[in-house]
C-alpha cells in the first residue's frame, strides 16, 4: 500500500491533502459530505483578535475558471473561536491549523499567544497575504522587511509549528520566502489570492463592493505552480502548495514542483467531497506508477 | 437536517413561456425531507464560464418517484445552459440548503406575494400552510398574463389575485399597488414575499407599517451555498449573516433594510 505520510517540521500528516483557510469554514460545514478524519489537515477560517464584520456585499464575482472574493476576514474573534468552535472541532482526528491575521504586529501576537496552549492546534498559519483588508494583511507580505518583522515577532511568542502564508502579489516571491525562513518560519504556504477586479459593462460599476478582490480557482493555477517551484528551489523548509487545485492530477503537479503538501480551496465550493477524491486519486496514481512513498514525489520534477 | 450531494438525471424540462422553464430531476437515492424555502445548488457543467454552482429554490418534490423540480428564469449563462438540457442529461445537486419559512399558528391568515421566479418556493409553502389550516391568499404579479405561471397549481391552495403591468390579468400596475393593500379587510397575520428586491422592500414596508409579521427570501450571490465561504452575507441587526445558512428566509425586521 502506498505510504501517504508527509512531515512538515515536526508534524506528521497522514496524507498531503489539507483544506485551505476561508474555503472550508471550520470543517463542520462539510460534515454531511465527507469524513473529516480522513483529511491530512484542516486550515480553518482566518482569525483576528477581535470580532470583524468583513466587507459589505457583494463579496463575490465569478470569473473565467475562477472567482474573486472580498470577504475581508469576517470572523467572531479568537476568543469566540477558543470558547465555542475549538471544543467542537478538537476531536477530529486530523490536524486543525489556525490561520491568524492582524492589522498590526501586536494584533498578530495577541492571536498567536492565545492559540499557544490549545493542545489540538499543533500549528498556525500566519496570513501575511490577505488582499481584502485595508490595513495590515497583504502589506506585511509584500516587502521582505515587514515579512521578517511579523514572522520574527510571532516566532518569539509561538512555540509550535509556524507556517507563513505568502502573497503572490509581489515581484519576487522567492525573496520573501527566504526572508521568512530566516526569521524562523517552519514552513511556508502559497499562494494566497491574486489581486484582481471585475466590471459590469452595462452598469459601469465594479462587481465587488471594494472594487478589487482576490482571484482564486483554476485561473491562478499556472501562476501558483510557478511560484511553488521557485520557492521550493530557494528555501529548505517545506512548502504547502495552493492555487486552483481541482483534482488529484493538479495536486500531484504541485508536489512534483516541490510542495510537501497541498491545500484545496475554491474546489471545495464546487464539490464538497473533492478533498477525499484527491486523496484517493493520489493513492491510485502512486499504485499505478509503483511509487512507495509520496515523499518520493516531492520536487521530483525532471528537467 | 442532512444534506445530500448526488447526481440526478433530467426527467423532463418544459417552457411554459419563453425564457422560463420547469426542470424536473430524478434522483437515484431517496430525497431527504425538504422544507418550504429550502434551495439546492446545481452544478450546471463546471465549464470555464459557468464555474460555480447555481442556487435555485426547490419548487416541488415527489418523494415516491424521487423527483425534485425547479422553476428557472433565464437571466444569464448558467440558467441559459441548464435550459438546453435534455431528458437523461446529468445534473449534480446539493440539497436541502438554507432555512425555511416559519408557519404561523393554526387558523391564521397568510398572504403570499410573489413576482417572477420568486414564486418558486410558494408551492411547498402552500402545502405546509394547508396542513396547518392556514387560510392562504396568493398575490402574483408580472409584466403580462403570459408571464404569470403555475396559476392552476396555486388555485388548489387558496384565493389567487393578480396584477400585470399591461392589465392583461387582474389589476393593472405593480404588485405593490394592488388594492388589497388598501382594503379595509386587510387582516392577514403573516406575509411571505419572494421576488425582486425592490418589491420585497415595498411589501416589507407595508407589513412593518401594519405590524404584520413578514418573511422574505433573499437571493444573494453565492459561491458555496453551504456556509463555508461567507460570500453571501446580508446585514442584519445581529451583524452579517449568511443567506445560505441563516437564510435565505429572514424576518423583515431582522434585516437592516432602510424601509
Ligand atoms: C437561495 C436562492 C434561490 C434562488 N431561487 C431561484 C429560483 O427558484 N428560480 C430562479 O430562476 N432563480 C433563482 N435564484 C437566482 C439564480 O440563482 C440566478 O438567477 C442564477 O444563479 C443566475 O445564473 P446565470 O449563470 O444564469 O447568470 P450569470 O450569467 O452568472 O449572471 C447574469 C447577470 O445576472 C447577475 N446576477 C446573477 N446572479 C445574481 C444574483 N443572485 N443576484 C443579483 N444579480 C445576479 C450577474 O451579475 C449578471 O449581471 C435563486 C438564488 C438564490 C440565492
Ligand atoms: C472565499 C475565500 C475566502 C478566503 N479566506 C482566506 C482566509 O481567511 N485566510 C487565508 O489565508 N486565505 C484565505 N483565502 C485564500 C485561500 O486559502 C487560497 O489561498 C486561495 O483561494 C487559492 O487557492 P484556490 O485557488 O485553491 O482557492 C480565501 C479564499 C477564498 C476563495
Ligand atoms: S454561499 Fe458560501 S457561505 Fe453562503
Amino acid at each position: 500500500m502506498a505510504d501517504m505520510n508527509v512531515k512538515i517540521h515536526n508534524l506528521e500528516f497522514k496524507n498531503p491533502v489539507t483544506t485551505a483557510s476561508g474555503t472550508f469554514g471550520f470543517g463542520v460545514e462539510f460534515e454531511d459530505f465527507i469524513d473529516l478524519n480522513l483529511l491530512g489537515g484542516i486550515f480553518v477560517k482566518g482569525l483576528t483578535l477581535k470580532n470583524r464584520e468583513g466587507n459589505p456585499y457583494p463579496r463575490m464575482a465569478e470569473t473565467a475558471s475562477g472567482m474573486l472574493n472580498v470577504v475581508g476576514l469576517q470572523n467572531k474573534g479568537v476568543d469566540y473561536f477558543i470558547e465555542n468552535i475549538y471544543p467542537v472541532i478538537k476531536n477530529y482526528d486530523t490536524h486543525i491549523i489556525a490561520n491568524i491575521n492582524g492589522s498590526t504586529i501586536e494584533e498578530y501576537i495577541g492571536v498567536a499567544e492565545k492559540l499557544n496552549d490549545l493542545e489540538k492546534i499543533p500549528a498556525i498559519e500566519l496570513n501575511i497575504s490577505c488582499p481584502n483588508v485595508k490595513q495590515g494583511g497583504m502589506l506585511f507580505g509584500t516587502s521582505c522587511r515587514s515579512a521578517i518583522a511579523v514572522t520574527d515577532a510571532i516566532r518569539k511568542v509561538y512555540k509550535k509549528t509556524l507556517i507563513v502564508k505568502l502573497s503572490p502579489n509581489v515581484t519576487d516571491i522567492a525573496e520573501i520566502a527566504k526572508a521568512v525562513e530566516g526569521a524562523g518560519a517552519d514552513a511556508v504556504s502559497l499562494i494566497n489570492t491574486l489581486l484582481g477586479m471585475a466590471v459590469n459593462a452595462e452598469t459601469r460599476r465594479p462587481l465587488l463592493s471594494t472594487v478589487t478582490g482576490g482571484l482564486s480557482g483554476p485561473a491562478v493555477k499556472p501562476v501558483a505552480l510557478r511560484m511553488v517551484w521557485q520557492v521550493y528551489n530557494a528555501i529548505k523548509i517545506p512548502v504547502f502548495g495552493i492555487g486552483g487545485i481541482m483534482n488529484a492530477t493538479d495536486a500531484i503537479e504541485f508536489i512534483l514542483a516541490g510542495a510537501t503538501a497541498v491545500q484545496i480551496g475554491t474546489a471545495n465550493f464546487i464539490d464538497p467531497q473533492v478533498s477525499i477524491k484527491i486523496i484517493n486519486g493520489i493513492e491510485e496514481y502512486m499504485n499505478h506508477h509503483n511509487i512507495k512513498s509520496v515523499k518520493d514525489l516531492i520536487g521530483a520534477l525532471e528537467i | 437536517m442532512r444534506k445530500v450531494i448526488a447526481d440526478h438525471v433530467v426527467e423532463d424540462i418544459h417552457y411554459p413561456v419563453e425564457g422560463n422553464y420547469i426542470i424536473r430531476l430524478k434522483s437515484h437515492v431517496n430525497i431527504p425531507p425538504v422544507k418550504p424555502g429550502n434551495f439546492a445548488q446545481l452544478l450546471i457543467n463546471n465549464s470555464p464560464d459557468v464555474f460555480l454552482r447555481r442556487p435555485f429554490s426547490i419548487l416541488n418534490v415527489d418523494y415516491k418517484k424521487r423527483i425534485i423540480s425547479f422553476y428557472v428564469k433565464i437571466i444569464g449563462k448558467g440558467t441559459g445552459q441548464l435550459g438546453k438540457y435534455k431528458k437523461g442529461d446529468k445534473v449534480n445537486a446539493i440539497y436541502p440548503l438554507g432555512n425555511s419559512f416559519s408557519i404561523p399558528g393554526l387558523g391564521n391568515k397568510a398572504l403570499l406575494v410573489g413576482g417572477g421566479s420568486g414564486i418558486a418556493p410558494f408551492i411547498l409553502l402552500a402545502k405546509e400552510l394547508r396542513k396547518n389550516n392556514i387560510r392562504t391568499t396568493f398575490l402574483l404579479g408580472g409584466k403580462s398574463k403570459k408571464n404569470i405561471l403555475l396559476t392552476e397549481e396555486f388555485e388548489k391552495y387558496g384565493e389567487v389575485l393578480f396584477t400585470t403591468e399591461d392589465g392583461s390579468l387582474g389589476e393593472k400596475g405593480l404588485i405593490t399597488d394592488h388594492s388589497i393593500f388598501q382594503s379595509a379587510h386587510f387582516d392577514f397575520d403573516k406575509i411571505y414575499t419572494c421576488g425582486p428586491e425592490p418589491m420585497m422592500k415595498t411589501i416589507g414596508k407595508i407589513a412593518r407599517q401594519r405590524s404584520i409579521n413578514c418573511e422574505v427570501s433573499l437571493e444573494n450571490k453565492m459561491a458555496c451555498g453551504f456556509g463555508a465561504c461567507l460570500c453571501c452575507v446580508t446585514e442584519t441587526v445581529e451583524g452579517n449573516k449568511r443567506v445560505c445558512m441563516e437564510g435565505p428566509v429572514f424576518n423583515v425586521n431582522f434585516l437592516k433594510w432602510q424601509i
